[in-house]
Order: structure tokens, then C-alpha cells, then sequence
């Protein structure tokens, strides 16, 4: 086990390695100056200058790429363009507000779809069934902007269930006053498709042999499906729930958009707003760091939920 | 041993009937989904008003003002003229400054100038058929105009994904060795960063416009083409046919897209479907963010972005326009896709 994990991480770093240089890249070579964007319209040369000095842009690209290089390994990513506050600390103020709206969302949508996606299955080809497909088809149809538009304006604005907007320094305040709409209208479009994709892993597993011998023996269907079917089909699900793990961290930007929650994801847009280069950096090195350890984890839990599997 | 044996000779085989080719099954298999004829047709309709819109003919006029402002739809009936009572006129005598109004002596020459431009007052409608946005603009011919804008970048994203796809995907399948290496290592770059990251790094960098948004969409939407095709070079390259092909001497290129690629195109004409629909949402919340068309442009991204704040104020029609041609082409698009998949590659029914 432990000679699998450091040989994983150990091929961890080519890639990291590929990601650092393509973000590098693209923003020295195809990006703007962010000099001039620092500087402003009315900008002398000199003052351009001056701030391309300050932020270390003039040096040799190889040196740049080493500075970067090292803030990668030192943590250090330095201060953002635009406000000038450590890359450090926005990390550490605004990844909260994000995993306070995405938690409950990775929960909810997963405790809702995994058993309506099984009693679905179980009872294939029933109007159920159909109806679940339909609902998917046409709940993805829309755009998600949609959906968040309509039911600010319905449940916030006209009924007044929730609030528009906002966000306190209260982790309670926030979970019961501002997180409900958006985790409700993110629930209305996700859990359908969910449970549609759910559903073909309960019934590829429910067509094995095992189910029928099982059944044979005269096991109940409440055995046969929580002991032996469920076990089965949760080594896709899992991977599926470890695909959609990272994107936690970025939020659903959108949301956070819409509802103000100063979270990741509003940073980003912000950041891209602003060409503010190292907040962009720093959070896409470090969620594709997340990303890959996410991808170890979710391999490493095969091995618990399936012993049949082998680690190489 | 089979040297021995007389070659086994059909009953008729003089002029057997050759066996269905991959295309004329997949169509006969099309042809009795009625669902997925049904959404062709729509997705038909769709693609000749885009024609339509894209040579001109229709709704050429969109950015004219030609209504007014945030006219309501026909069926609503023309708003009520409530707000020009909002401000009371003031009453009581007008009181005759001319004595100390420095102005005073100018203005009739100001008159006489004005007088020469003449200004005609366009007749504007108060009502249309889908009602206007806020400036006077008629929303059917936006709407129509948006379709053309959105579905146009899905379109073209989702061919420039599949072709970077295909041919790395090709290459990487066939060679292995080195190039399939570093293809891998390519891809597991590309697909450790989130894609909404991507897209919006992408986005900083190549700026707004059309082409570009269809651009970013490419680069970052490759990945999954180039696995799939990949793994489909891989498990052909070692088929009989290939090599018989590499006997008579059929080079590394025509073996890759001559002899193989007819072969998987079913597999990748799926996938480029299923990514027209996924662009064409990214598109959307990326124009909804500033970050997507250019702002002479309109999309369904730009109208619902307009549409937000226009609901607020009682305006519904643009969102609902909006959201109404969306759903419907998406719906079609993803049946059609559907359709596509279970006659194209009945391995893969009732997956994703």
C-alpha cells in the first residue's frame, strides 16, 4: 500500500509539472500586460515601467518561471494584482464561504438520487423509470441560469421564503438563512440526471449472475439489494461522486455569482475581470494538485469497498 | 488444413446480397425511433433558421429600435400610459425671467437653427408579437439572431474539439510508444484542471467574440474525444484488416484515417453531438458573464442576462423567449443525440 502511494504521487509530478507550465505559458506569452491593466488608461510609459519592475515582469521568462516554480513549492504565491491581499489569505477567507453552499449540495444530491436511482431500477421500465428520464432530459434542457433567475425572483423576491442575496460571518446564519434557495434550486436541476446516471449502474449490476443466485437461495429482496447489489454499484458511483469532489472547491461559481457568497468561485470571476494573474495561478495549480490527490483517494477506497481489487 | 476443404459455396452466392453496411443499418434503426425523427425535424427547422437569419433574410433588422421601449407581447395588450402621470405637472403661473436671463436674447436665433435639421419621429409599435426589450427591440428577431449566435459557437466548438480529438487521439492510438506518451501526459494536464477553470483562463486570454468563444470551448473540450478515439485506435490497430492493409503496403497515414477512421466515425459523430449541447450551455453563462460575445453580438446568453433585470421590473418576454427557443432545440438536440447513439452504437444504450 504504502509503496503504491508514493509511487502515485510520484506520478503526480509530470503532470503537475505540465500544469504549471501551461498556466506559465499561456499567460506570459498569449495574455495581456498586466502592467498596463495595473497601470490604468492614463499611464505615463514610465509608470508602466515602473510597476513592470515592481511586479519582477522584466526579468528573463526563465527566471520568472523559477519564482513561480518556487512559490508553487514554498506556498508563498505572493499578493493578488488587484488588491494587493496574500494569495494565502484569500484562500483561507473565501474557501468557507464555498464549502458551507457545496457540502450540503454533495450531500443532499447524493443521499436523494442514490435511493430513488435504486427503487427506479429495481422497477425498470415502469412509468417511474420513464418519467425519471423525461424529467432529466428536460430539466437539462435549460440553461441553469434559467432556474436560478426564476426562483430568486419567485421565492426571494415574490414570496419572500428567502432571502435575494447575502451572506453573514455566522456559519449558522448562513446554513439556515442563505444557503437553502441556492442549495434547493441546484438539488431541482441535479438530482434527475443523477439519478438517471445512477440508475444504469443499479441496473447493470442487478442483471449479474450473483443477484440471480442470490435470490435463488432465497435471500430477500431487501438482502439481495442493500447487502449484495448496493455494494457493487457503489464502486461507480464512487467514482463518480470523487469526479464531482474538485469541483467542489471552485464552488458553483455561478451560485455564487447570483447569491453574493464571497466564495472561490466569485473570486475567479473576479480575478479573470481583473487579469489578475497570480489569484488565477495559484487557484488552478492548487485545484489540480486537489484534483489529483482527490483521484488517489478515490482509488484507495476501491480497495475498501471492493477487496476484490488490486492496487498496481 | 482449409486448403483441403472445397470453399464452402452459398446458396446463390453467384450475387449474394452484401451485408448491410454500418451506415444503412444505423439509418434503418433511425428510421423506426419516431422520437428521434421527430427531434431531427426539429433540429432541421432550427438549422434552416439559422440559414435564414445567417444569409439575412430574417430578422436582418434585429438591432433596430422598432418598438417602444420594453413593449409588451401582442396578446398582453399595449401597456397602460400610468407612467406619465408620475411626476405631477406643476400648476400656477409662469413667471416672465426674460428681463434677467442672460439666454434671453439667443434664443430665437436657437429656434431659427433648430428649425433647419429636421427630425422625423419614427412610428413605433406598441406591441409586437414577443414583445421588445428595453431599448425597443423587437425580441422574436433577437431570439432568432441569439439561435443563430449560440448554436453557430456550439457548432463550431464542438467540430474544432473533435477534429484536435480525433487526430490526437489517432495518433496517440496508433503509435503509442513515445508520441502516445506524451499525448497522455497532454491529456492528464488538460483534465487535472477543472474545466470552468480552463475555460475562463482561456477566456482572459483570447478575449470575447465569437470564433473566440468557440475556440476556448475546442481547447478545453478535446479530452474526452481524444480518449475515446484513442482506446478505438488502439483496439483496431492490431485487427486483421489493418494489417492486410499494412501488407499491401498502406502507409502509417492511410491505414490511421483511410482504413480506421471510417471504422469509429460512429463513435465520434456521438460524441460531437453530445458536446454541441454542452457548448452551447457553456456558451451561455459565459456570455451571461461578460466574458462570452462581443457586445455588438446576441445570444441566449446576452438575452438572459438582459432578462434578469428586466424581470424584475415586470418584463417577462425576453426571458421567456429566450429560455423557450433554448429549451426546445436542446430537448430536440438531445433526443436527436439519443437516437443517434442507440442506432449508431447499440452497445452504448441507456448509458449516460
Amino acid at each position: 500500500m504504502a509503496a503504491y502511494l508514493i509511487r502515485r504521487l510520484w506520478q503526480m509530478i509530470p503532470t503537475l509539472v505540465g500544469v504549471v507550465l501551461l498556466v506559465f505559458l499561456l499567460f506570459k506569452f498569449f495574455g495581456g500586460d498586466p502592467a498596463e491593466i495595473l497601470a490604468g488608461l492614463n499611464a505615463t510609459p514610465e509608470q508602466v515601467q515602473a510597476i513592470r519592475d515592481q511586479l519582477g515582469l522584466n526579468s528573463p521568462w526563465y527566471v520568472q518561471l523559477w519564482i513561480n516554480l518556487k512559490s508553487i513549492v514554498t506556498f508563498d504565491w505572493g499578493r493578488s494584482f488587484a488588491t494587493n491581499e496574500t494569495v494565502a489569505n484569500i484562500f483561507a477567507t473565501r474557501l468557507p464561504a464555498t464549502l458551507t453552499v457545496m457540502i450540503p449540495i454533495l450531500v443532499f444530491d447524493t443521499l436523494l438520487a442514490l435511493p430513488i436511482a435504486m427503487w427506479v431500477a429495481y422497477r425498470r421500465g415502469s412509468l417511474s423509470d420513464r418519467a425519471i428520464m423525461v424529467i432529466s432530459t428536460v430539466a437539462l434542457s435549460v440553461s441553469f441560469l434559467v432556474y436560478i433567475i426564476i426562483g430568486q425572483y419567485i421565492f426571494a423576491f415574490q414570496l419572500g421564503w428567502f432571502p435575494v442575496q447575502g451572506w453573514s460571518d455566522s456559519v449558522a446564519k448562513n446554513l439556515v438563512t442563505y444557503v437553502p434557495l441556492p442549495v434547493l434550486l441546484v438539488l431541482f436541476v441535479g438530482v434527475a440526471p443523477q439519478t438517471r446516471l445512477y440508475r444504469t449502474f443499479f441496473l447493470d449490476e442487478l442483471g449479474h449472475d450473483y443477484v440471480r443466485t442470490a435470490r435463488a437461495k432465497g435471500m430477500t429482496e431487501k438482502t439481495v439489494l442493500f447487502k449484495h447489489v448496493l455494494r457493487n454499484a457503489m464502486i461507480p458511483i464512487l467514482t463518480n461522486i470523487g469526479l464531482s469532489l474538485p469541483g467542489i472547491f471552485v464552488g458553483s461559481f455561478l451560485i455564487e455569482v447570483f447569491f453574493s457568497i464571497p466564495g472561490l468561485g466569485r473570486e475567479v470571476i473576479l480575478a479573470v475581470n481583473r487579469s489578475d494573474y497570480p489569484v488565477i495561478q495559484a487557484i488552478t495549480v492548487y485545484l489540480a494538485m486537489i484534483t489529483m490527490l482527490i483521484n488517489l483517494l478515490v482509488d484507495v477506497l476501491y480497495k475498501l469497498v471492493d477487496p476484490r481489487v488490486v492496487l498496481k | 488444413m482449409s486448403a483441403v476443404l472445397p470453399p464452402i459455396v452459398a446458396p446463390g452466392a453467384g450475387n449474394a446480397p452484401r451485408s448491410e453496411g454500418v451506415w444503412r443499418a444505423a439509418w434503418r434503426r433511425l428510421r423506426a425511433d419516431r422520437l428521434g425523427i421527430v427531434a431531427m425535424a426539429v433540429v432541421g427547422v432550427f438549422l434552416l433558421m439559422i440559414v435564414l437569419t445567417a444569409s439575412g433574410l430574417v430578422a436582418r433588422g434585429w438591432q433596430k429600435e422598432v418598438a417602444l421601449p420594453s413593449a409588451p407581447p401582442t396578446f398582453v395588450g399595449a401597456a397602460s400610459a400610468v407612467a406619465a402621470d408620475a411626476i405631477a405637472t406643476p400648476t400656477g403661473p409662469i413667471a416672465d425671467i426674460s428681463a434677467v436671463d442672460p439666454l434671453a436674447p439667443r434664443y430665437k436665433e436657437w429656434a431659427e437653427r433648430a428649425a433647419q435639421y429636421k427630425t422625423v419621429e419614427t412610428p413605433r409599435a406598441e406591441t409586437l408579437p414577443f414583445g421588445a426589450d428595453r431599448l425597443g427591440r423587437d425580441v422574436l428577431a433577437k431570439a432568432m439572431k441569439g439561435t443563430q449566435t449560440s448554436v453557430f459557437v456550439g457548432l463550431l466548438g464542438a467540430l474544432v474539439a473533435t477534429l484536435i480529438g480525433t487526430v490526437l487521439g489517432a495518433l496517440g492510438g496508433f503509435f503509442g510508444g513515445k508520441v502516445g506518451d506524451f499525448l497522455e501526459w497532454l491529456y492528464s494536464v488538460f483534465t487535472s484542471i477543472p474545466d470552468i477553470l480552463l475555460i475562463l483562463s482561456f477566456a482572459v486570454i483570447f478575449g470575447r467574440g465569437i470564433v473566440s468563444v468557440a475556440i476556448i470551448l475546442a481547447l478545453v473540450g478535446w479530452t474526452g474525444i481524444y480518449r475515446q478515439v484513442r482506446a478505438e485506435f488502439i483496439k483496431h490497430s492490431t485487427r486483421d484488416y489493418v494489417r492486410s492493409a499494412e501488407a499491401i503496403g498502406a502507409s502509417a497515414g492511410a491505414r490511421m484515417f483511410r482504413h480506421i477512421l471510417p471504422n469509429v466515425s460512429h463513435v465520434i459523430l456521438v460524441r460531437l453531438s453530445l458536446l454541441v449541447v454542452a457548448f452551447i450551455k457553456f456558451e451561455v453563462i459565459l456570455s451571461y458573464l461578460g466574458l462570452g460575445v462581443g457586445v455588438d453580438d446576441v445570444s441566449w446568453g446576452t438575452m438572459l442576462s438582459e432578462a434578469q433585470s428586466e424581470l424584475i421590473l415586470g418584463y417577462w418576454w425576453q426571458l421567456v423567449a429566450a429560455t423557450a427557443f433554448m429549451a426546445v432545440f436542446v430537448t430536440a438536440f438531445s433526443l436527436m443525440t439519443d437516437a443517434l447513439r442507440d442506432a449508431l452504437d447499440p452497445k452504448l444504450r441507456g448509458l449516460e
